[in-house]
């Protein structure tokens, strides 16, 4: 496996649907996708290339929110981030990935609580790090959120 | 010099807790029972359950989900008892005062007797800062 | 009649280490499920972070746990050089692999005392702790501290080390060994502890690749990978090593591969001091542009990944960081369903949490009001041993 072959796989199997593709060097590789396609693309480099999956990131743009799937090939040592940019802040939502890989558990929780970014068709996304009594529709990881020196210094 | 302060500082039972560290202080800690350090020849045990203990040392940087079990176990110590933050978090809550997920500093939480400080603090630190607190008892010779 | 009862692992003991908060279900002697709930250690690194400029970051990522205190540096500084292309001097990398090597023995140490006191073998606590000493008298020596080094920095290392320090490194290094050789032997040679660990908390090779276990966990159920040979980073790639993998995923295999593991890692330090070049220490980087950048390393429990979002200033504008154990963890839920409960410390301490969270076990029965703590549950595992151990004497 080398990056331009999975580079080369994705666009065979997906065609357009793969927006953009931005190769770092010889092991890392990122790929722009659309947030629907995200289970489908997913499917394909963990089950069908065998890539083993690292972590999901969230990034907060601004005026979007994104999620980066990090996924890493160990025989060959290459790492492939697919990249979905969530438009619609006020609701962003996208397909669990815990129907192909059972590692995802944790990361979506955390997105979710972290984030505010749903996953349907996963039921279980209570707090992983959060107190309970956090107040729902606050998310500390989004740009809007800035702790003041009142807010963290009562319990 | 009073006979409870005379027994107490002849040997501590410490309960120790963690309010959300990155675990340095407490290897630290166990590190002190270990051959080289070696605290119980003075006396000095850990213990499994607040009901025995002496001392509540305590550690970390005060995270929000970690506050009111604090405060139950401060109020569950059998009262002479003294209160020895050890590390950097515990003194101050160090680099995390301004986390959103850190609450107030353990001293605003409970009376703190002895802060030990340093990150990690070295085991001859521990064994010095409790040098200190039996120094206060003995000093005090009255009961909290 | 068998009742299910609900056990709340957490979230403070007094052997402590980061609190956590476990439900096991039970039905009589038997797991049957696991609820985990943690947070009590966030402390929003991440937010921090990105308050923070990239020197200042590495400060605060060396916290993130005290154990992996050189991991974490090192993948975010690797993070911050891939987005802008920086070449470390060799000599650093050497450094670089030392500090490694020596955390990873350090780690493996200290976890071997405490699975060791879990089950009943305190001697093996007191002994692994013990001759872990030199390590962190080495590190001390090298870095100035014997935890959170602050070794690691964009472009380098901070401090070098002193030809005067090599002969001693290599003494200590030396008796470790031997201490070592004895201890693997009284361990892995132990007719009791062989019945005590196979056989229990078998996590399969096909759980570890669809729950993406890493580390020690991963190569004790016959997955062969490892962070150091597959991306090879600071100088890992001059060196010989081997891989340590077991194909039966149970306890007994995840001790024998860490035990195994810290032999190699006194070799590649041999290795290191020998090959290290003169030179520069730091390549001293000027600015950060923007960009993106991923830095993935070994640490002594799995793969630190870190990722890292730039726009040009001197602050991250995302810092993603994945610790090992986050990986591991859930695999804690397949091992040990169907345990008894006994076992369950043991078999948590075998993923070598990055808290030893078995610490504060409370067995709540709601049947018949019976409340067992925690070290009731570590004198249940103990209680085991002693029963094997009868019979062998």
């Amino acid at each position: 496996m080398t990056i331009d072959k999975i580079l080369k796989d994705l666009t065979d199997k997906f065609g357009s649907r793969v927006l953009d593709i931005t190769k770092k060097s010889d092991k890392r590789a990122y790929v722009n996708i659309y947030p629907k396609d995200i289970v489908e693309f997913v499917r394909y480099i963990f089950k069908e290339a065998g890539f083993r999956f690292n972590t999901a990131s969230g990034v907060d743009d601004f005026d979007a929110l994104e999620i980066i799937y990090h996924f890493s090939h160990d025989a060959s040592g290459i790492t492939v981030s697919l990249r979905a940019i969530l438009e619609d802040k006020q609701d962003p939502h996208v397909d669990t990935i815990t129907t192909i890989t059972r590692s995802a558990w944790w990361i979506e929780r955390e997105l979710h609580e972290l984030f505010g970014i749903g996953f349907d068709g996963n039921a279980d996304l209570r707090r992983l790090l959060l107190p309970d009594d956090w107040p729902e529709g606050v998310y500390p990881l989004r740009k809007d959120f800035i702790p003041s020196k009142r807010d963290s210094r009562k319990a | 010099m009073g006979l409870k302060e005379k027994i107490l500082s002849r040997s501590l039972y410490v309960f120790h807790l963690s309010s959300g560290s990155c675990n340095n202080c407490d290897i630290e800690l166990l590190d002190c029972l270990t051959p080289r350090y070696d605290v119980e020849r003075f006396g000095i045990v850990l213990v499994g359950s607040i009901k025995h203990a002496d001392v509540l040392l305590c550690t970390g940087s005060s995270n929000r989900l970690a506050i009111p079990r604090i405060k139950k176990i401060y109020e569950q110590m059998p009262k002479p008892g003294y209160v020895v933050v050890w590390g950097a978090c515990g003194s101050s809550r160090g680099l995390f005062k301004d986390s959103y997920n850190t609450g107030q500093p353990l001293d605003e939480i409970m009376p703190v007797d002895v802060y030990i400080p340093g990150c990690p603090p070295r085991p001859e630190a521990i064994i010095g800062g409790f040098a200190k607190l039996i120094e206060k008892i003995n000093a005090k010779g009255k009961t909290r | 009649m068998s009742h299910r009862a609900h056990i709340p692992i957490g979230p403070y003991h007094p052997l402590q280490e980061e609190p956590e908060f476990y439900k096991l279900v039970v039905e009589g002697e038997k797991v049957v499920d696991v609820d985990v709930r943690i947070g009590y250690n966030h402390r929003g690194i991440e937010k921090i972070s990105e308050a923070k400029s990239y020197d200042q970051a590495l400060f605060i990522v060396e916290r993130i746990c005290g154990i992996c205190s050189s991991s974490h540096p090192i993948a975010c500084a690797m993070a911050v050089e891939d987005i802008a292309g920086i070449e470390v001097p060799e000599r650093a990398l050497y450094i670089r692999s030392i500090c490694q090597e020596l955390e990873r023995i350090h780690s493996h140490m200290l976890w071997l005392g405490l699975a060791g006191h879990f089950i009943g073998y305190n001697t093996v606590f007191m002994w692994a702790w013990k001759y872990r000493e030199p390590i962190c008298d080495i590190f001390e020596t090298v870095t100035g501290n014997r935890q959170n080094y602050a070794m690691h920095k964009v472009g380098g290392v901070r401090r070098d080390i002193e030809k005067e320090h090599v002969p001693y490194i290599l003494k200590r290094l030396d008796e470790f060994t031997k201490q070592l050789t004895m201890l693997k032997g009284a361990v892995l040679d132990d007719p009791v502890l062989h019945e005590r660990l196979k056989g229990v908390g078998i996590l399969t090779k096909e759980d570890a690749i669809d729950y993406a276990a890493l580390g020690p966990t991963a190569r004790a159920s016959g997955v062969d990978i490892d962070v150091r040979r597959d991306y090879p980073y600071a100088a890992y790639d001059k060196l010989k090593w081997n891989v340590i993998t077991r194909p039966e995923g149970d306890v007994f295999a995840k001790t024998v591969v860490r035990i195994l593991e810290m032999f190699e890692a006194v070799s590649i330090i041999r290795q290191c001091l020998d090959k290290m070049p003169e030179g520069p220490i730091d390549a001293k980087p000027k600015d950060i542009p923007p960009g993106e950048g991923i830095g993935q390393i070994e640490a002594p429990r799995g793969e630190c990944f870190h990722y890292i979002k730039s726009d040009g200033t001197n602050s991250p504008v995302r810092h993603k960081i994945r610790a090992p154990t986050y990986m591991n963890f859930p695999t804690f839920r397949e091992t040990v369903i169907g345990e008894t409960v006994s076992d369950a410390t043991i078999i948590l301490a075998a993923i070598d949490p990055c808290y030893c969270c078995t610490e504060r076990m409370l067995v709540v029965d709601p049947g018949d009001k019976k409340v067992m703590d925690v070290n009731e549950l570590i004198r249940l595992s103990q209680e085991k041993t002693a029963k094997i151990r009868e019979k062998y004497s």
